[in-house]
């Protein structure tokens, strides 16, 4: 086995180098491409591109067609940049079941949608490994939502959407014994007690507040990606799956011995009219569920104890299978709703099945038998017909609206255009190097704009100046508006990007928050203007109260504090002016910075541990006299009699005591 | 003939509908411009009101020394209103009587009324832009941050453009009625001396 995929492996090297045999970097790029891509400084780009940033923990935001790095969202790791997930206000937001768990793996991202369209409301990210869900606000471009998901392993088919938002799923791609218990790894033990669970995850359609509705139990194997049905075929999920062998040890060999194997497609509808109906089962668990409250700008995190589940060999006709050669990576959705295209990231052909065709086999029941209890439709029965040849390791497919579809091949690093009703490929082109995931604007909605297609590549050598053993990873833009594909731009991207979404501008700029409303800060350690500002002890915690504006801190002189004390510093940035953020820096501070958008407030906390004086100040770069804005800590040692007093342009330190209280 | 015309008495409606316009829009604008400000920053004067980005440009101002703009500090949104009511009921006053004398008072009152608003504007500008902080963090020879009274001027890197508002247009239309017929009913009598 192993003989035959490395000669798969390296005959894909062979039809690879042959496909854009002798063609130069430079030769693929044709004469008009910059000017295609050229946003003159002070012009705004047409799409918002949302990439995951892989193993990052965070997602990039990129304009298109400049490729300009606009922005940075920490969604799953800590970011000292910002104090993400280092300040009080965040790190709740990391918390899970299992503690605090500061680092992730993201790979896909998911646009709210109305009407099968991106409305522009929320983001939504998968994070793999502690398998959680996050909703990012798009009028403030911050993560304001973290579910963690019970009886999961690898939150990999994960967060894709419905055609209104009613639900994000989360699909385990390990599976694993569910309700947290321990089991053997063997393969008897495998086949007994190791599960799948797909998560349901609703948003509340007016606040996107996530809950998981319910979760459905499926047979031990690995579900990879997935997408919602649209139109005709909305109310469906599919799921690709591998691993259908049910294989614990050496995967490479031992999950790549069946011809095919499944799409899962389950028909949420019912599963929710089952759910409603009293039928799951309630299993205690615990996960956590963290949220930001914009008003406070603090996160809180609740504890859930319990999760429904619905079991398909108990609930009838509501899960089935669909075979699919040869374990298929991708499953996705054309605009329409009728095609799903599998994608058998080791098979050389595409199969495209057609939704009236498995509705049709299911009323038929043209099985040709079960797996675990769940029906496997007839391949045939299902079938609209194969891409024959496209090319090797065929991962993801995207569309432009007009019947095309554009796919990406691992094996032979090229993107394919093909023509879902005839089958006939059109058009392919090299990318570099070894593209995974790929995203038309709009590819996953019922209207895609279909003028760009863009290749997010897991290697870079040879397209950028070395760095080292390490390379970045790329994106490539490619302009699919005519009959060829025709390369325009290629730009570094942060951590390893997976999937990609990219709404039109339009429906986020006009929407974007400037500042945070200082009256409406409902903060619970806000100091409403430096009149307010004060040191509050209790025991050895200490409270300061401060503000920030150009250009000074209140207060700036802090004396009292010992050794041992564990200082708060709530430091509210008084601005009212749009991109006028503070930061604030303590030396020898054990965690991170704070960076204060306008009108919030953000904590810092601090234990000094040595006696001293310790300089703090504005980190952002905000005024002509920022590099003023700046103060001292005095902290004594244990027990010392040294009065708590602070004040700000005060050279009497005892009047200005006075004068604050 | 001391009476006034039809045209002499629907004018004081009109110009008593353009003066209450001054509680319903804005009198004064001035607009700023500075390279990291693109989009641009202004401040309104109302009738009773200092709106617009009054907290930003108090920021900015900060460090050349100015003062800070409040609401507060100006008795001039508590006189103004009550002297322009009071001349709206002196209006229906001059209507009552009918006389072309208390037509030609009212318009005295309302140009000494605008004539010292302008004066009154222009010397807090003054004041604003010369009363400096000593201890101001930037201090440039020489320079003072007087706004226009009326049109363009650049101060440093910003550009500052005043002018009147929408309510101050209709303030200057009150302005123009109320002097063409001062003229006209003048006129008339002369004719119907003759
Ligand atoms: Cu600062």
């Amino acid at each position: 086995m192993t003989k035959y995929l490395l000669t798969l492996m390296s005959l894909g090297a062979i039809v690879g180098f042959q496909s854009c045999k002798m063609k130069t970097t430079e030769a693929a790029v044709s004469g008009d491409a910059a000017s295609k891509v050229y946003v003159a400084p002070g012009k705004y780009d047409e799409f918002y591109n949302f990439v995951s940033g892989g193993f990052s923990g965070q997602v990039s935001v990129y304009g298109l067609p400049s490729g300009r790095l606009l922005k940075v969202i920490p969604v799953f790791s800590q970011n000292p940049e910002n104090g993400y997930g280092f300040n009080e206000e965040t790190k709740p937001m990391l918390q899970t079941s299992h503690g605090f768990i500061p680092w992730d793996d993201e790979h896909h991202l998911a646009l709210s949608q109305t009407n099968g369209e991106h409305d522009g409301r929320w983001l939504f990210a998968n994070a793999n490994n502690t398998p959680r869900v996050a909703r990012i606000d798009l009028k403030t471009f911050k993560t304001v939502e973290v579910l963690e998901l019970p009886n999961s392993g690898g939150n990999h088919s994960s967060p894709f959407i419905t055609e209104n938002s009613e639900y994000i799923v989360g699909g385990t791609r390990f599976s694993v014994p569910i309700a947290d218990q321990e089991a053997a790894l063997t393969q008897a033990s495998f086949k007994a007690n190791f599960k799948s669970t797909v998560s349901f995850i609703a948003i509340d359609p007016t606040t996107g507040r996530m809950k998981i509705d319910f979760q459905v139990v499926l047979p031990g194997m690995d579900l990879d990606l997935s997408r919602a049905g649209k139109g005709p075929s909305h109310g469906w999920f599919f799921f690709s799956t591998y691993n259908t062998e049910q294989a614990n040890t050496l995967l490479e060999v031992n999950a790549s011995q069946k011809d095919k194997d499944y799409i899962v497609a389950i028909n949420w509808k019912k599963a929710q009219e089952y759910a409603r109906a009293g039928k799951g089962k309630k299993m205690a668990t615990e996960y956590y569920h963290n949220t930001l409250n914009e008003e406070n700008h603090t996160a809180t995190s609740e504890v859930e104890k319990e999760v429904l589940t619905l079991d398909p060999n108990e609930l009838k006709d509501f899960v089935y299978l669909i075979p699919c050669p040869k374990s298929p990576h991708g499953c996705d959705v054309d605009p329409t709703g009728e095609y799903i295209i599998g994608s058998g990231k080791l098979a050389a052909l595409i199969p495209v099945f057609a939704y009236q065709k498995i509705t049709k086999a299911i009323a038929d029941k043209a099985f040709e038998g079960d797996y675990y209890g769940i029906p496997v439709i007839k391949y045939e029965a299902a079938l609209h017909g194969e891409v024959q040849k496209p090319g090797l390791g065929p991962l993801h497919t995207e569309f432009d609206g007009k019947g095309n579809a554009y796919t990406s091949f691992f094996v032979s690093s090229e993107i394919v255009k093909w023509n879902i009703k005839d089958l006939k490929v059109l058009d392919r082109v090299p990318t570099y190097y070894s593209i995974g995931h790929l995203m038309v604007p709009g590819g996953d909605t019922k209207k895609p704009y279909g003028k760009y297609v863009v290749a997010y590549n897991k290697i870079t050598k040879d397209r950028y100046l070395p760095t080292g053993p390490e390379l970045t990873q790329s994106a490539q833009l490619y302009s699919i508006d005519g009959d060829k594909m025709q390369l325009l731009l290629d730009y570094p991207t942060i951590g390893e990007p997976h999937y990609a979404q990219a709404i039109a501008a339009d429906k986020i700029k006009a929407q974007s928050a400037k500042i945070y409303d200082i009256n409406v800060n409902k903060h619970q350690y806000v100091s409403m203007g430096e009149k307010t500002t004060k040191v509050v002890r209790a025991g050895n915690r200490v409270d300061v109260y401060m503000t920030a504006i150009r250009s000074h801190l209140t207060p700036d002189n802090i004396e009292g504090i010992q050794v041992g004390d564990e200082v708060y510093f709530h430091v509210t940035n008084l601005e009212q002016d749009w991109d006028i953020p503070h930061g604030f820096a303590v030396k020898h501070a054990a965690n991170a910075e704070l960076l204060i958008m306008p009108g919030e407030t953000n904590t810092l906390k601090f234990v000094p541990t040595k006696a001293g004086v310790y300089p703090f100040y504005c980190t952002d770069f905000c005024s002509a006299l920022h590099q003023e804005m700046q103060g001292y800590m005095r902290v004594s040692p244990k027990g010392s009699s040294v009065p708590l007093k602070w004040h700000t342009g005060k050279t009497d330190s005892a009047a200005a005591v006075a004068a604050v209280r | 003939m001391k009476k006034l015309s039809v045209l002499g008495r629907i004018s004081i409606f009109l110009v008593v509908g353009c003066v209450v316009a001054l509680w319903f829009l804005p009198m004064w604008r001035i607009d700023l411009a500075a390279p990291q400000y693109p989009e641009g920053i202004y401040m309104e004067i109302w009738i009773n009101d200092v709106k617009g980005d009054v907290e930003v440009i108090n920021g900015l101002n900060h460090y050349i020394g100015m003062k800070t703009i409040h609401k507060e500090d100006f008795k001039e949104f508590v006189y103004l209103p009550i002297t322009l009511m009071v001349f709206c009921g002196i209006g229906l006053l001059v209507l009552v009587l009918n006389r072309k004398v208390g037509y030609y008072v009212w318009t005295m009152i309302f140009l000494t009324i605008a004539g010292v608003s302008m004066y009154d504007f222009w010397k807090w500008e003054y004041d604003y832009g010369h009363n400096l902080n000593p201890t101001a963090p930037i201090k440039v020879p020489g320079m003072a941050y007087q706004p226009p009274l009326i049109g363009y001027k650049k101060m440093l890197n910003f550009e500052a453009l005043s002018q009147p508002a929408l309510g101050g247009w209709f303030f200057i239309v009150a302005g123009v009625i109320l002097v063409g017929v001062c003229f006209y009913e003048w006129k008339r009598t002369k004719n119907q001396l003759r």
